[in-house]
């Protein structure tokens, strides 16, 4: 037996112990679990009761903006953190150089299909952001559906038309803006003596469009933080496919 | 079977570590290691699901309605925002890698280069 073969038979009995071991972990460690579909769920009551007395309907909405209001100004940031990593890292090198990207034949009614799509994609998008206080949806998943609706133009058509229907200068600062703007709203609770990020506006009617006080105000800047950072964040990657091309192939 | 959904979580994270450790393409390997954090998904909603119970939404329910745990969905919602930036992270950290060392092939990222 060679020492490849041998090393090959350790990796292999190795590997099926560990898959023993793990198997069993797993089967265990479900075992130990809340069962599947029950009836308790005392962090979810707790959860909702705390959503309804800040007269905001849709609960998920109301963990995540004003409950975990702190963890989710966090996980904004991580989404800002990692489009300004990904512009660092895409950004133009010395040996690049960009190139016009050029014009598409696009079937005419592909095009029709993309200029009807995309006013009505705006407009979910807009209804997501806009509502995710009170219907499924908020900030996160409206911002990615506005951001889809302008991606249309490059399904639909090409990159030059996606390029000019972008505001890229104008989304990275609104991005930054809106980013920064969820950090400034936790000031208002602090300034009302409650505390940081605190629900201290006024909660409104339950299942209005102005209701769940806080909640409404961030999930809205989540939105134009979210569907910016994601068209920045394509904006860098489609660049890399379609504009950036090396100017020297020595590598 | 009430176990059956965790277990479907746990084979969702080892088919997603087995795609990463046989990986030969590094965008091949992100997208499994995506595959791997959706079994925290399916995680997370099994944990919170409720037999006869509708979504956490009482635009149009009744409030004392039985809904599903609502935390649950939350922390699944911070978990695909996470999962959506750190795979843009990591892909284009591939793209660089390719533009320096002319390869996605894990096996022959081998010499440090400055």
């Amino acid at each position: 037996m060679s020492r490849t073969t041998r090393l090959r038979l350790f990796l292999t009995a190795a590997a099926v112990l560990a898959a023993a071991v793990l198997a069993a972990a797993l089967i265990v460690a479900a075992e130990q679990l809340p069962g599947f579909g029950g009836a308790r769920h005392p962090y979810g009551e707790r959860a909702v009761a705390a959503g309804l007395a800040r007269q905001s309907a849709n609960i998920v909405s109301a963990v995540n903006f004003d409950q975990r209001g702190f963890d989710t100004l966090g996980e904004e940031s991580i989404l800002f953190g990692s489009v300004l990593g990904a512009g660092m890292l895409l950004r133009l090198a010395r040996d690049e150089h960009k190139r016009r990207p050029a014009a598409e034949p696009v079937l005419p009614t592909t095009r029709l299909f993309g200029a009807t799509l995309l006013p009505l994609t705006l407009l979910t998008g807009g209804y997501l952001v806009a509502h995710g206080q009170l219907s499924p949806g908020g900030g996160f998943q409206g911002g990615v559906v506005l951001t889809t609706a302008l991606h249309l133009a490059y399904v639909a058509a090409d990159y030059r038309v996606l390029k000019r229907i972008r505001p890229l200068a104008v989304l990275d600062v609104t991005d930054a803006i809106a980013a920064g703007s969820y950090a400034a709203l936790g000031l208002i609770g602090l300034a009302q003596g409650a505390g940081y990020l605190a629900n201290t506006l006024p909660l409104g009617t339950f299942n209005a469009l102005s209701s769940s006080g806080l909640v409404a105000v961030i999930n809205a800047a989540v939105g134009v933080e979210v569907g910016s950072a994601v068209v920045v964040l394509l904006a860098h990657f489609l660049d890399q496919a379609v504009e950036v091309t090396p100017r020297r192939r020595n590598r | 079977m009430t176990v059956l959904p965790y277990l479907v979580a746990g084979w969702i994270l080892l088919a997603g570590l087995y795609g990463l450790v046989t990986s030969r393409n590094l965008v091949q390997a992100v997208g499994c290691l995506a595959v791997a954090q959706s079994s925290t998904y399916v995680l997370l909603l099994a944990v919170g699901y409720r037999r006869d119970a509708t979504a956490p939404v009482f635009s149009d329910l009744p409030t004392d309605a039985p809904v599903v745990d609502p935390v649950v969905q939350a922390l699944a919602l911070t978990d695909i925002v996470v999962g959506a930036t750190v795979t843009a992270l990591l892909l284009s950290l591939v793209i660089q890698l390719r533009k320096r060392h002319g390869t996605v092939d894990p096996e022959e990222l081998t010499g440090l280069r400055g």
